[in-house]
């Protein structure tokens, strides 16, 4: 019996979103009479921090604190239209339709702010901190809750913008099949180092370090935790989950929840990453997207690690202690071991 | 056969109920008294989202019949959480990040009480021991041991 260890590589080029049909979202923004400005959307968050994110976007581009900004996702049947949460391209998409209601609606802002302040729209600029004031006399401001008052009670007005993004369809060059498929990509490259114990067939992943390029990260704390989860994820795929785990008969796959085989707290290797941001030139900010990436670098560099540790070229996964052990019967490394033990 | 009324304590309160046979105390928590804290992963026994403190022990309520815990005392993450703000162990999750779709949260905050109310000074090998039967399937678990870890360090010096 013997612990054979063994290192792998992969790399990740991955196109955000889908282009072949133009992937739209779109965004609505209103103030409230109090000056909370509500980003209405159909985009869901599903744990990501989607809602985190696009608040960020919306207070940014608005020039209102965070604080100020309410994320409303409550109905896919009454919202804006989004394609949807998959494939990394929520903040994207919605960042740069949110960017765009946003200036609409800061228009507004600014034109009923100088109504108040007697001033011209073009002399006027946010401070973030939730006040408006002249450019080079911040003593004249008001507060952006007394705009949205005046808006809806003096003037009639409502403080609201709409956003859309779409990338328009690429043809496709029917001599060449050349087309532009996508609209920005965001890189990775992972190492993985695996121990092998080749009495049971079990791998165990020792670590899994990684570096991303994901364009501008809007949230970085956010970004760790997707490539941590993520991390996992993929180790799961790549060693543990199938729903046809046993062979040859399909009636031998399990039929309910608990059957279904998954790494635990205990399995966690250890994961070190870096983030590279060059930003993109057609994301919000610079955004490209992170998410989905994460579960994929691990599953081929977790392979490659036990190819590596065994000397034997592993082609399906999940590889699970039966498909090692196999592996093992025509490994040379094994031979050499028990040559060398006989 | 005929419904039972059966009474145990509740966060605090006695409460009484009237259930059919083998009704499990999650049913009875989400269904009858509309505590929705507890969730409904798998109702197998196999992820441990429905996890609640029965006499200060963790227990999967999916598998429980409600009938096991008349006279007993039963926690919830709902009896645990202040009126205002949060429990050091929220607020642990919260500040660590061990929270993305929040499903596994209720369960796995419920274990690490029971965990830090016998243990107050847990090493990372028995945190991963006591939510080893908790799945989460969106954070890989290291948040969810920061967090547990973060949250012993708070209760220690409240
Ligand atoms: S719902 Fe009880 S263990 Fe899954
Ligand atoms: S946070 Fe989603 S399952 Fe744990």
């Amino acid at each position: 019996m013997a612990k054979l260890r063994g290192t792998g590589i992969a790399a990740v080029n991955y196109p955000t979103g889908m282009n072949l049909g133009g992937d739209p979202s779109q965004a609505l923004i209103h103030a409230t009479t109090t000056g909370t400005f509500v980003i209405s959307l159909s985009s869901t968050d599903l744990g990501q921090g989607l809602k985190t994110v696009i608040a960020q976007i919306g207070a940014e581009a608005l020039g209102v604190p965070f604080e100020k900004v309410l994320i409303d996702t409550a109905d896919t049947d009454t919202g804006p239209h989004c394609m949807g949460t998959f494939a990394s391209r929520a903040t994207h998409r919605v960042g740069n339709a949110v960017i765009m209601a946003a200036k609409e609606a800061r228009k507004v802002m600014l034109e009923v702010a100088a109504e108040e302040l007697e001033a011209s729209p073009d002399d006027l600029d946010t401070d973030g901190q939730g006040n408006i004031y002249v450019k080079g006399s911040p003593e004249r401001k008001i507060d952006i809750t007394s705009v949205a008052l005046a808006a809806h009670f003096k003037y009639g007005r409502s403080i609201s913008g709409r956003g859309m993004y779409i990338k328009p369809k690429s043809p496709v060059d029917p001599e060449t099949g050349k087309m532009d498929p996508d609209s920005t990509e965001a890189h990775a490259c992972m190492v993985a180092e695996v121990e092998v114990d080749t009495e049971t067939g079990e791998v165990t992943v020792l670590s899994l370090k990684s570096a991303y390029e994901v364009g501008r990260q809007v949230n970085p704390a956010l970004v760790r935790e997707q490539i941590i989860g993520g991390a996992f994820m993929g180790m799961a795929h790549a060693l543990y989950e199938t729903t046809a785990p046993y062979y040859p008969s399909p009636d031998h796959a399990p039929g309910n929840f608990s059957e279904y085989i998954l790494p635990g707290p205990h399995e966690l290797p250890r994961i070190e990453s870096v983030v590279l941001e060059y930003p993109s030139v057609n994301g919000p900010y610079g955004v490209k997207g992170v998410g989905e990436m994460t579960a994929n670098a691990p599953i081929p560099a977790i392979i490659n690690a036990v190819s590596n540790a065994i000397g034997v070229r592993l082609t399906e996964f999940p590889i699970t202690p039966e498909k090692v052990l196999r592996a093992l019967e025509r490994s040379p490394k094994m031979k050499q071991l028990t040559q060398a033990s006989a | 056969m005929a419904s039972r009324i059966v009474t145990f304590n509740l966060n605090g309160r006695d409460v009484e109920v009237m259930v059919k046979p083998l009704t499990t105390l999650q049913t009875v928590l989400r269904e009858h008294l509309r505590l929705t804290a507890t969730k409904s992963g798998c109702r197998q026994g196999g992820c441990g989202s429905c996890t609640v403190l029965v006499n200060g022990e963790p227990v999967l309520s999916c598998l429980l019949p409600v009938e096991d815990v008349a006279g007993q005392t039963v926690v919830t993450l709902e009896g645990i959480t202040p009126v205002e703000g949060l429990h050091p162990i929220q607020q642990a999750f919260f500040d660590n990040y061990a929270i993305q779709c929040g499903y596994c949260s209720p369960g796995m905050i419920m274990v690490i009480k029971a965990l830090l109310d016998r243990n107050p000074n847990p090493t990372r090998q028995e945190v991963m021991d006591a939510i080893a039967g908790n799945v989460c399937r969106c954070t890989g678990y290291e948040s969810i041991l920061r967090a547990a870890e973060d949250a012993a360090r708070r209760l220690q010096t409240v």
